[in-house]
């Protein structure tokens, strides 16, 4: 995969990361699982799966769009 | 109020254990400008870490935070994750990694230096320094009136609040001046460590109160505009999204913040850091906000400006307890005020005084800082007794002030044909156009509810790239400054 593909692979994984982790398929929802409302469960999980997403970032990704430019640019 | 002895015991007890943390690290500082703002670049992960978390996170977290989950549900949890833990985190790699690689490599210290010295410009400097104190002071300022009303809360007026705020500024300017960055760092691990086990702690405590998390929860269905459901009221989709940008690319300008990019030991470091962020912001933001939805639907009474969550507290546990919170709000306040009072210091004596004034050595500069930081503290607490309108108003909305530096910068870093007259344009017209909505007719929604900030941010883009385009580099440009390559 040349880096170009990469940069926007990565960069639809962080829009996705950021545009789920309010979860806007509960508005509305009332409902209560475990003492507190089920939208703070999927913000606690999917703030979790951020945690691990940027953990593989950080280990397969590292540098990527960032590191490397050349002085030609 | 045989408590007050013991409540301000716990809290000057705590501060002596900072301050102890500061002349360690006094010890440990050489004498330049370099150590003093930076550590010399050699903080390691876990106090990377918490000195991001704790400079982040200020006082906010304890009483502005609850208050707004009282007054409106507790969805300010969502806003400060998508905030504060996936945006900021991503934005910490593309402009934070950044600006570690290109300030590595040429030593800068400011954001105002690394932008001058591309663009070949003093001016450029000077306007990017000015601008961030403009807004930075203010805030400074209400960290300060803070820490005296709750102090003065805490003792029920027996120290009042002339007295809790000038004492904790002269006990800031004590450390602050003495042990600079590292110092600073350092009690930040301890004021971060300590608000999160003091959040927890008020958690637990108060839920087996009232019979469980579950009971606690239960009683939010009851409230009016029904506080279990996501949104309604002030939560609307557009008020989230903008609070949330708005606020993650603020926060990246704040100068104490930003200067933290340029201070981690290795990449190996900020590799470490970047997975932990979320997990820490999720586990501080949900108790402190739960509590203060909580406390509506248990009925505490909150007076318009008081604080609620020491009011739960009171309610629900011993006043040994709710003054170690209280502290750990202290603890919040300073770990954000004597950072900002540092980074001020900088962005002042390095790209206005030192450029303008007198061409300082760095032995010099290191002790002009810290003039700089006492001059700072004190301007700011004498402000705070006087809470002028004016200023009152710039620290409320210095957020999305800092945040219309963002992309101005980001375009900068990454473009090599941004031009200095592209910077000018862009951040100058989005910092006017941000102002006029503050403070004249110049409306602050835009669209069904998107925030000024939100829309003086693209202005700013389009502005920047924009004039780029229709003009050509200066003399004494030079894009190859922020080249980075792997090492």
């Amino acid at each position: 995969m040349s880096d170009r593909v990469r940069v926007v692979g990565w960069s639809v994984v962080a829009a996705v990361l950021a545009a789920l982790s309010v979860p806007w398929f509960l508005w509305g929802s009332d409902t209560v699982v475990a003492g507190l409302p089920v939208w703070v469960w999927w913000h606690a999980g999917w703030l979790s799966l951020t945690a691990v997403v940027f953990w593989v970032f950080t280990r397969r990704a590292w540098g990527l769009g960032v590191e490397g430019v050349s002085r030609d640019g | 109020m045989a408590d007050v002895g013991l409540q301000i015991g716990i809290v000057v007890g705590y501060m002596l254990v900072a301050l102890a943390i500061g002349v360690v690290a006094y010890r440990l500082t050489d004498r330049t400008a370099e150590d003093y703002y930076l550590a010399s670049r050699t903080l390691g992960t876990v106090v990377l870490l918490f000195t991001t978390f704790a400079t982040l996170l200020s006082a906010f977290t304890f009483f502005a935070g609850p208050n707004i989950s009282y007054g409106a549900g507790p969805e300010w949890i969502l806003v400060m994750g998508l905030m504060d833990g996936v945006i900021f985190g991503i934005l910490w790699y593309v402009l934070g990694y950044k600006q570690w690689l290109v300030g590595k490599a040429n030593g800068y210290v400011t954001l105002g230096e690394m932008l001058g010295d591309r663009f070949g410009s003093l001016p450029l400097r000077v306007l990017v320094a000015a601008i961030s104190i403009f807004w930075l002071f203010p805030y400074v300022m209400l960290q300060q009136q803070g820490a005296g009303t709750a102090i003065e809360a805490l003792t029920g007026g027996a120290v009042p609040y002339w007295v809790g705020a000038g004492g904790i500024t002269l006990f800031m300017i004590g450390y602050v001046a003495l042990s600079g960055m590292r110092g600073v760092a350092w009690t930040d691990t301890l004021q971060g460590a300590f608000m999160l086990v003091m959040v927890w702690a008020a958690f637990v405590w108060v839920a087996v109160s009232v019979g469980g998390v579950g009971s606690a929860t239960a009683t939010l269905g009851d409230v009016d505009g029904n506080f279990l459901a996501l949104g309604g009221g002030l939560y609307t989709p557009q008020y989230v999204l903008s609070t949330a940008i708005s606020i993650a690319f603020g926060v990246t300008m704040f100068p104490q913040v930003n200067q933290r990019f340029f201070v981690a030991e290795s990449k190996a470091v900020i590799k470490r850091t970047l997975p932990l962020w979320p997990v820490l912001v999720l586990l501080l933001f949900v108790p402190a906000f739960m509590l203060g939805a909580w406390a509506r639907g248990l009925g505490i009474a909150a007076g318009e400006g008081e604080n609620v969550l020491p009011l739960l507290l009171a309610e629900y546990t011993p006043s040994w307890f709710a003054a170690l919170v209280v502290a750990g709000a202290m603890a919040a306040m300073m770990s954000s005020s004597d950072s900002m009072l540092l980074s001020g210091s900088s962005y002042f004596t390095r790209d206005v005084y030192r450029p303008l004034v007198e061409e300082a050595t760095e032995r010099r500069e290191a002790f002009l800082g810290r003039v700089g930081v006492a001059v700072f503290a004190t301007l700011s607490f004498v402000a705070s007794l006087f809470q002028p309108a004016t200023l009152l108003e710039i620290g409320d909305t210095a957020f999305g002030g800092f945040a219309q530096l963002a992309l101005p910068v980001l375009v900068a870093l990454y473009w090599r044909n941004t031009t200095k007259w592209g910077m000018y344009v862009g951040i100058g017209v989005s910092q006017l156009f941000y102002l006029s909505s503050v403070f004249t007719p110049v409306p602050g929604s835009y669209l069904g509810g998107w925030s000024a900030s939100v829309v003086g941010m693209l202005l700013g883009l389009v502005l920047t790239v924009g004039v780029s385009l229709l003009t050509n580099a200066s003399p004494g440009e030079d894009a190859s400054v922020y080249a980075t390559r792997a090492d």
